[in-house]
């Protein structure tokens, strides 16, 4: 099975590994605290600060592997909780139809109409600021691209003959849903996983850019950026390394997501690309 | 025309050499595989076939799916499909070797020498441009003719290949003429650029059977006129012995026997050829209706939601239990929409379902769980009426845990007891839909069907995709089935060859009436409706001289 990896995904699966590691193990990786200041106002790379410090003489490095963690798990979340909403009403609307495939559908359509940030800035500065309204907020703004993939597909396996044969069966809507259609729709929505996951670490990152996403003294990959961008002016390269944390996950991500949707792009179905 | 294309013949025979037009030398084709778990190989499709076409003369190549009669018709052309390519033996054409060619001399030979006919003209034509510039286009850019000789010439050939109003139909585009009339566009725009060889790869297969002796006696006639050879490709023996002098029987891309058409028909010598020619031999004893019907249709109509055109107009029909009710029609005819009324899947404007004496709710969903089990349905084509996701033992034994609450070891075995009554075995439960042949597929959505342990099962058409043979099985099994679980069909088909086989009652549907019903050996016996003896006619049969004997009778 692993002997065909093309050197791309290889690549991207290594990287996106690396990334979860350390996320997974930030408080052990990590030599000084989150919010402890150990040195000067922006001091250069050292052997003792491996990424140099930040504005306010914090590890960058730290805070880097710090913010990874609370990225990526907030980007998981929010990832997960719009899979959920998203295929599930993506898939009832495809299959029961009628009304409730109508409303849903045009109450999605008016969500998508808002830009994306435009809407999270204005609820988010409405609603009170914790971790649970941001993932929340996040998670059902990005339902909306989910349900519209979801229900797309769906609509097409919904009229195929083995969907009638279980209908003329009697079975339930459950059985529809979960046994008949679900596995020939998990293909496109695994490989929109990966994607949507990117989108999540932007969409927090640029939310955090603009002071809506993670408060400090916490850190994350774009509340650094801003917390360092006033450094560029004086050369000093503080804001671009979480800049480059961002992009170096988004490309690896979707190396992998490529390499997934390259493998199981198989139309005959049962066992995917042996 | 006819005169014309016969000099032109005569000139290129004069500078061709003097031997036959085409002529294969142990031609071997082989294609490269790319299988996920292991390196990319070569496999062989067809292996050491050699034959000879004198010009004016026509090869039927027939076999079933898989024997390589079409990869051996587009090698004809040196073409290969799907990285086939020629990996030994000699393509002669007119005596000039064209297997090793460039693509610039091919393209000399293609559209100009030989010519193609496939069997879906709906998708070889471009529905962008009218029919006319598409017959003329490779005339015209092999620079052979003038525009408007090449007009005429089609318009001349609209005439010979029987279309209504030749001079005009060229102006309609490819979705404003009926699929019978397309594929004899499509023969005009073969025979356009005056080539010596077409190639025919099932160009009547996908047509109904009154409109496929239509577009036979059109391509007989056209053969006939302008005196192009050609290879005739089909899976169906009857229709090729109508067209062809010589008939080669393929089998896994090897020869199986070449003969002319008349000691293939009437003497076959291999088992193989034998088979093909006594396909539908079943001898199955006609049984008389029984005094209270299973399933009653009365007085039927139906309309699909949102049309107002009654896709079935007052259709009544009775089928004893244990009997085979065969209902026949061409597409369109509404067999189709009867069944759906009959499962439920689209309630009647009119009439009434009764089912073991009891009226049947005209809704899937007013239907009980015990209703739905008795009246089970086999699908045409096998491979999406099965989730591509589930096992074969999913799949068959989902109904025994959702009809009768089996689970477990008990499911499992009698997952392997019905494996063994459509002769697969319990090896087979844990395959995917993808890794079964054609018939294997029907064969699991039969046994799926028969889980139910129904009285009815609709058959809809569930042998017309599957090879003759394969379809045999296929028919045989049913009919063992039924004596042995004493199940109804209720059996949809177009093949009529199918009805012989196996009903007890026919019914002969025409644009949603039932013209024609009764027990088969009175449906079967003269005199005659119009449509019964139209469809009966159409139906080609297995003797040299039939195609010619119909055109005779019919003046077509």
């Amino acid at each position: 099975m692993f002997s065909r990896i093309p050197i791309s995904a290889i690549i991207g699966l290594t990287i996106t590994s690396l990334f979860l590691l350390t996320a997974a193990f930030a408080p052990w990786l990590a030599p000084y605290g989150l919010a402890e200041t150990v040195g000067g106002v922006w001091e250069p790379m050292s052997s003792q600060f491996w990424l140099g410090t930040d504005n306010l003489g914090r590890d960058l490095l730290s805070r880097m592997i710090y913010g990874a963690r609370t990225t990526i798990f907030i980007a998981l979340l929010a990832t997960a909780i719009s899979f959920l909403v998203g295929s599930i009403l993506g898939l009832t609307a495809a299959v029961i139809g009628g009304w409730l495939d109508a409303l849903l559908s045009r109450f999605v359509d008016l969500l998508m109409s808002i830009p994306t940030l435009i809407f999270a800035l204005v609820v988010l500065s409405v609603l009170p600021a914790n971790l649970l309204t941001l993932i929340l907020v996040m998670g059902i703004l990005d339902a909306t691209r989910v349900y519209r993939l979801a229900r797309a597909v769906a609509v097409d396996i919904n009229v195929m003959e083995y969907v009638e044969a279980a209908r003329l069966r009697g079975e339930g809507r459950v059985w529809i849903v979960f046994r008949e259609i679900l596995p020939n729709a998990l293909t496109p929505l695994i490989a929109e996983l990966g994607l949507r996951f990117i989108f999540q670490v932007l969409f927090l990152s640029a939310l955090s850019f603009l002071g809506l996403g993670i408060q400090p003294p916490d850190a994350d990959w774009g509340g650094m950026v801003k917390e360092n961008k006033d450094g560029i002016i004086f050369g000093i390269p503080a804001a671009l390394i979480p800049a480059a944390a961002i992009s170096i996950l988004a490309i690896s991500v979707n190396l992998v997501a490529d390499w997934i949707l390259n493998r199981t792009t198989d139309l005959k179905g049962g066992r995917s690309g042996q | 025309m006819a005169s014309n294309t016969n000099s032109t013949n005569v000139s290129k025979g004069a500078t061709g050499t003097a031997g036959p037009l085409l002529h294969i030398r142990n031609l071997q084709l082989s294609a490269t595989v790319y299988p996920d778990d292991a390196k990319p190989h070569t496999v062989t499709i067809v292996d050491d076939v050699s034959f000879t076409l004198a010009r004016g003369q026509v090869l039927g190549l027939i076999g079933e799916s898989g024997a390589g009669k079409s990869t051996i018709g587009l090698a004809a052309m040196a073409y290969g499909r799907g990285g086939v390519h020629i990996s030994g033996g000699e393509v002669l054409l007119d005596g000039v070797d064209i297997s090793g060619a460039s693509r610039r001399e091919l393209r000399k030979v293609r559209g100009r020498q030989v010519c193609y006919v496939s069997q879906s003209a709906a998708a070889g034509f471009n529905p962008a441009h009218r029919l006319i510039d598409q017959v003329v286009e490779s005339t015209l850019l092999n620079r052979t003719a003038t525009a408007k000789e090449a007009r005429a010439r089609a318009i001349a050939l609209f005439d010979t290949l029987g279309l209504p109003n030749p001079q005009n139909i060229g102006n309609r585009y490819p979705h404003q003429v009926s699929g019978g009339q397309l594929q004899r566009v499509m023969t005009a725009m073969a025979l356009c650029s005056e080539p010596d060889l077409i190639v025919f790869d099932e160009p009547t297969t996908a047509l109904d059977v009154t409109t496929q002796i239509e577009v036979l006696a059109a391509i007989k006639r056209a053969i006939r006129k302008t005196g192009v050879a050609a290879l005739y490709i089909s899976h169906d023996l009857a229709v090729v012995a109508q067209v062809s002098d010589e008939i080669m029987v393929l089998k896994n891309g090897k020869t199986v026997e070449h003969e002319d058409t008349r000691s293939i028909i009437e003497t076959p010598k291999e088992t193989y050829t034998q088979d093909l020619v006594n396909v539908r031999s079943i001898e199955h004893q006609e049984k008389p209706p029984a005094d209270t019907p299973l399933l009653k249709v009365d007085g039927i109509t139906a309309i699909y939601p949102g049309t107002d055109v009654a896709v079935l107009s007052d259709v009544s029909i009775e089928l004893s239990a244990g009997q085979t009710l065969a209902v026949v029609g061409e597409s369109g005819s509404g067999k189709s929409t009867l069944a759906r009324v009959i499962t439920g899947l689209l309630p009647p404007a009119k009439g009434s379902l009764t089912f073991n004496g009891q009226a049947l709710p005209p809704e899937l969903k007013q239907r009980s769980r015990e209703e739905l089990r008795e009246l089970q349905m086999i699908y045409q084509m096998a491979d999406v009426a099965m989730n591509p996701r589930h096992t074969v033992s999913t799949i068959i034994g989902r109904p025994l845990t959702y009809y009768f609450n089996i689970r477990g070891r008990e499911r499992k075995q009698r997952v392997a007891e019905l494996l063994d009554a459509i002769e697969m075995g319990e090896g087979f439960a844990d395959r995917y839909p993808a890794e079964l042949s054609g018939g294997q597929k029907q064969r699991v959505c039969i046994a799926r069907a028969l889980a139910a342990k129904p009285s009815l099962i609709i058959c809809d058409e569930v042998t017309s995709a599957l090879d003759p043979l394969v379809a045999d099985g296929i028919l045989k099994l049913l009919l063992e089935l039924q004596s042995r679980e004493n199940v109804a069909y209720l059996f949809i088909t177009h093949d009529l060859a199918t009805v012989k086989a196996i009903a007890d009652s026919i019914a002969v549907m025409h644009r949603g009436k039932r013209v024609r019903y009764g027990v088969k050996s009175d449906v079967l016996t003269p005199p005659f409706d119009d449509y019964t003896q139209l469809l009966l006619s159409s139906v080609p049969q297995m003797k040299a001289g039939w195609l010619d004997q119909a055109i005779v009778e019919r003046g077509l």
